[in-house]
């Protein structure tokens, strides 16, 4: 790089050239992974990398546009899944012949009641109610509120978990469930935001750490609604299975193929519109107000501009895609395994590929993405390799095999990751397409 | 009395024990922001580094057939913390000093120490597996009994060996760090960094000294927490990670930057997550006595499910972030 | 030789110079005063000195060599000293700590320093147990001034150390600044009082838009019509 930065530093410098080229290496990387590991593990790769491209076009609004630290990916990524999970998977007819929807039902009144108690009592200085004596009415009605809660939900939860198992699904189309995943996305941004965006960053990260933690522990313990650790699967796909396709005369290995190319192409297309759109509004007035807020907040907010609403909107926005994402992933593998989030798998590889791509630049960000998740994939099988290698190497001068090679490569990608991320912020802080500084006015 | 008697075994020990790991894992991340302004996100895998230092040292004394009175994870410690100190400091010159020299802003140390935190659990798992250990492989974890019958209890007060040394060692790390900060010359200039970084440069303060002096502290406890987190579980790659969410809040909600501050808040929040999880029946459990019919007690009356143990820090941490953003000491703001 | 002199210094902060050539110098017996319009480059000026920004051409001439781009932890041990206009005290910390601050970069016993400084600012002998950032706004300048003091220094600079300070106070810390400077130190500082600062100076120096405009004896200077018309407020 650094001698065709020599060579010709101009077309380095164009972002175009450089864009098309880096573009170019990926596709030929993509294919030599073809050539390598065959044509339907490239397509699965290809398919995971798309929607965590979707996820990394989300954490690009947030940090790149707003500048907003997110570390809840995963916990949107799991809240996508959940929420594809409850539209798209079979109705469990056991659940709603039993008490269970009714007992829910007390639940969800129980909830409203608690929620309605706590605004009476922040209504409190309406009765004259002031300081000390309103705050202790609130905490009162806070600790009322969940127990009152509490009182509903357990054994609601407990009687579905030993009669139906879980309440299944609502059996749409998988498609709709990914829309609900975006939606379900955006509630919870909502009032994540509300509640956390005028904290300064590191307080940020910290609360966004918390919060995924926290989603993750309730979409796993709840039981009644996630199958929580037995995991929910299969999930239907919204193209067709490749025993569907068999099953219409495909051969197997060509079933696979093709399954995966139709759900490529689904993905595919979801990605473009996601990108179209991001796209479309940063170039327009908002993104303009966006840039300007990010770059310099006291002097857009004394400029009269809404800073807090527009960074809501960018929180909320990043996260729709994060849970859409998060539910394609989710549909593809045809599993949902609570169990199987990880904050690194999940959180810190999409910050990876933010930051290796180009924060503030899409193509950039899908770039990094593509790239990442391929160094992510092909890091186990060359550690296993090199680690076999040197295996036999070792047992040939009499010190015995390397043990456990196999878990212990899988955590080679790991030590990849967080090597990538070091050289990229040491030498190309502003990553490979680097953000087009946008002359305004 | 067995009521008393459980509720000291199970939240004043308990509680004492992760509160000494929180404090000291606190500390650690609340001097670094102080002198470095950042959040040192590979803070719990420090501590997981520290851990596995003395792992390794305690395994090879071990393995040379040295038996010591106290345990073995305890008599390698100081050595240990020299060498996580050693690489901690290492950490920064390779990791984070060349970006502070490039003038890079605090949030890109955060996003560096992102990728710290991965090649450290990389490596770990790499070299010790993904798989759970202990240091009490060879020697036992013996168990104090204190008996209570004198008092009326029928069960005993229990407590582990390890227990003890980690209440004396917190202890004495805890006095230690106060008279360093308070009577040491370094010290006190590490106080004066953190409280106003640019007139310490002017006053001639060697502010690179001071952050290395921050980098040895700051991994010396962090071994010492691991450790004992190890010590007192059992040694895993990902031990330390799900503490990073109760350090930080422990951190913050003292006042980011103010030591003892992160150490009342670790106390605080390891007091809070052992009593929310508690099953308060066990010890109002007398109170069927009293209690009307048809109201007795739940057989399980915890705040929260220990499940949601994690929620906990985190409601505290948001709460104080709500209603005194500076935590309870005035911490280093902005 | 001048205890300090500063020879066509040229510097900035990153991007275009502020300093555009600025000539000082001053002996060890001299008070040194910069007066001069916002923005001029005062403060400037004294961080140059003392290694805060970079110097891009010129030479800094202290004890004998160029001490251009030296950082303050080896300036402060050759006896140089800066008292900062704002945020000039640890509010942290009590006023004896933040004396010994100003001492960190001595190895010898500082006790009689601090009797001396105590001695001068009795009031913060009474308070030394308190921390800083409980005092007045005059008390401050006078900590700062006493952290300052604590490295011996052969020369003290200050920004604005009246700044903000009530009338008697302004009095008070000038009169502190004259029997610092009869006890063998060089000042040099910046002054808004422009009038009263050079009533008392030995040097003043009119800066403006990074370059001297006149150079003199405080006196001189105050008695030059030009300078009282354009820079004194008539
Ligand atoms: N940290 C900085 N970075 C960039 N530019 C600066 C910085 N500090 C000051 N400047 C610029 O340098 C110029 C001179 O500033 P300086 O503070 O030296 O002025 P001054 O003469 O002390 O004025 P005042 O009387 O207001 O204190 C100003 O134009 C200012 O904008
Ligand atoms: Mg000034």
């Amino acid at each position: 790089m650094s001698a065709a930065a020599t060579t010709s530093p101009k077309g380095w410098d164009s972002p175009l050239r450089r864009g098309l080229m880096l573009f170019a290496a990926m596709f030929l990387v993509v294919v030599a992974v073809g050539v390598a590991q065959g044509t339907a593990s490239m397509l699965l790769i290809l398919v995971q990398a798309t929607a965590f491209a979707l996820i990394a076009l989300g954490l690009n609004i947030q940090w790149g546009y707003g500048g907003l630290f997110n570390f809840a990916i995963m916990g949107f990524l799991m809240v996508g899944g959940a929420s594809t999970v409850f539209l798209s998977y079979p109705v469990n007819a056991a659940f709603w012949d039993s008490e269970g929807p009714m007992m829910l039902g007390r639940a969800l009144l129980a909830f409203l009641a608690g929620l309605v108690l706590v605004l009476l009592a922040r209504q409190s200085h309406r009765i004259g109610l002031r300081g000390k004596a309103k705050t202790t009415l609130v905490v009162l009605a806070w600790i009322a509120g969940y127990i009152i809660y509490r009182s509903q939900i357990d054994p609601a939860a407990a009687y579905i978990e030993s009669t139906a198992g879980f309440i299944g699904g609502l059996g749409l189309h998988p498609v709709l469930g990914w829309a609900f995943g975006g939606l379900v996305s955006a509630v919870i941004a909502f009032f994540i935001g509300k509640i956390s965006l005028g904290l300064r960053t590191d307080y940020l990260a910290i609360a966004t750490i918390g919060i995924s933690e926290i989603l993750r522990a309730l979409i796993k313990n709840m039981d009644w609604l996630t199958r929580g650790t037995m995991t929910v699967s299969p999930m239907p796909w919204p193209t067709p299975l490749p025993q569907q396709l068999q099953a219409w005369g495909s051969s197997i290995p060509e079933s696979f193929m093709l399954a995966r190319v139709w759900f490529l192409v689904l993905a595919t297309i979801v990605l473009i519109a996601a990108f179209i759109i991001v796209e479309r509004a940063y170039g327009g007035p908002w993104g303009r107000m966006m840039r300007a807020i990010r770059d310099n907040h006291i002097a857009a907010s004394s400029m009269g501009k809404d800073v807090t609403g527009r960074q809501l909107e960018l929180f909320i926005f990043g996260s729709v895609l994060m849970g859409i994402g998060g539910a394609i992933l989710a549909t593809f593998t045809q599993i949902f395994d609570p169990s199987g989030y990880q904050p690194i798998n999940h959180t810190f590889m999409v910050w990876v590929m933010v930051i290796v791509g180009g924060a503030g630049n899409n193509w950039g960000v899908v770039l990094g993405a593509f790239l990442i998740y391929i160094v992510w994939i092909i890091s186990d099988p060359l550690a296993q390799l090199i680690f076999l290698n040197l295996s036999s190497l070792t047992e040939s001068i009499g010190w015995g095999a390397i043990p456990e090679i196999d878990s212990r490569s899988l955590q080679m990608r790991v030590f990849v990751l967080g090597v990538v991320i070091t050289i990229a912020l040491r030498y190309a802080p502003k990553g490979l397409i680097p953000e087009v500084v946008r002359r305004e006015g | 009395m067995d009521e008393l008697i459980f509720f000291i075994n199970r939240v004043l020990i308990s509680g004492t024990v992760l509160g000494s790991i929180y404090a000291l894992g606190a500390v650690g991340v609340t001097l670094i922001f102080g002198i470095l302004r950042f959040a040192h996100f590979a803070h719990g895998d420090m501590m997981t580094m520290g851990a596995f230092v003395a792992f390794v040292l305690a395994a090879a004394l071990t393995a040379m057939g040295i038996v010591t009175p106290l345990p073995m994870g305890f008599v390698v410690l100081p050595l240990a913390m020299i060498i996580t100190a050693v690489l901690a400091l290492g950490l920064d010159k390779g990791f984070y000093a060349p970006l502070r020299e490039r003038g890079a802003r605090p949030v890109t140390l955060l996003i560096a120490s992102i990728g710290v935190t991965l090649m450290i659990q990389g490596l770990t798992r790499l070299i010790f597996g993904s798989g759970t250990r202990t240091f009490f492989e060879s020697e036992s974890k013996d168990i104090f009994r204190i008996d209570m019958s004198w008092a009326g209890g029928s069960r005993p007060i229990s407590i582990t060996e390890p227990q003890i040394i980690m209440f004396v060692v917190t202890a004495l790390i805890v006095v230690a760090l106060h008279l360093f900060l308070t009577r040491s010359r370094l010290g006190k200039a590490m106080r004066a960094m953190a409280d106003n970084a640019a007139l310490a440069q002017v006053s001639g303060i060697n502010t690179a000294l001071v952050v290395r002096v921050t980098w040895v502290i700051a991994g010396a406890l962090a071994c010492v927490a691991g450790t004992m987190l190890a010590l007192d579980v059992a040694l895993m790659p990902d031990l330390a990670f799900n503490i990073v969410l109760p350090i930080f809040a422990a951190a913050i909600v003292g006042g980011l930057g103010h030591a003892y501050g992160a150490i009342v808040g670790g106390f605080l929040i390891a007091f809070a997550e052992t009593m929310a999880v508690f099953n308060w029946t066990a010890v109002l459990r007398p109170l069927n006595g009293i209690l009307p019919e048809g109201m007795a007690l739940p057989a399980n009356l915890a705040v929260v499910p220990t499940e949601y143990k994690l929620t906990v820090a985190f409601v505290i941490l948001v709460i104080t972030l709500l209603v005194r953003p500076t935590g309870i000491f005035k911490g280093a703001s902005t | 030789m001048p205890l300090i002199e500063l020879k066509h210094v040229v510097g900035g902060y990153g991007g275009a110079p502020i300093l555009n050539g600025v000539n000082m110098a001053i002996e060890a017996s001299d008070i040194g005063v910069i007066v001069g319009p916002n923005g001029a480059g005062k403060s400037t000026t004294l961080k140059a000195i003392f290694g805060l920004l970079r110097v891009t051409g010129g030479t800094i001439d202290f004890g004998g060599e160029n001490i251009a781009n030296s950082l303050p932890d080896k300036l402060v041990p050759k006896g140089l000293s800066f008292v900062p206009q704002e945020k000039n005290v640890f509010t942290s910390m009590t006023v004896e700590e933040n004396l010994e601050m100003g001492a960190f970069t001595r190895s010898d016993d500082f006790r009689p320093t601090m009797d001396w400084v105590y001695g001068m600012f009795p009031v913060l002998a009474e308070k030394r147990r308190q921390p800083a950032g409980e005092l007045s706004g005059g008390q401050r300048q006078m900590v700062a001034m006493g952290r300052a003091l604590m490295s011996k220094p052969k020369l003290l600079m200050l920004d604005e150390p009246s700044a903000g300070l009530s009338p008697r106070y302004v009095i008070e810390i000038f009169e502190t600044i004259v029997r610092v400077n009869k006890e063998g130190v060089g000042i040099l500082m910046v002054e808004q009082n422009a009038r009263q600062a050079l009533a008392f100076a030995s040097k003043g120096f009119v800066l403006a838009q990074g370059q001297n405009r006149f150079t003199g004896t405080g006196p001189e200077l105050i008695a030059d019509p030009e300078v009282a018309k354009s820079f004194l407020g008539g």
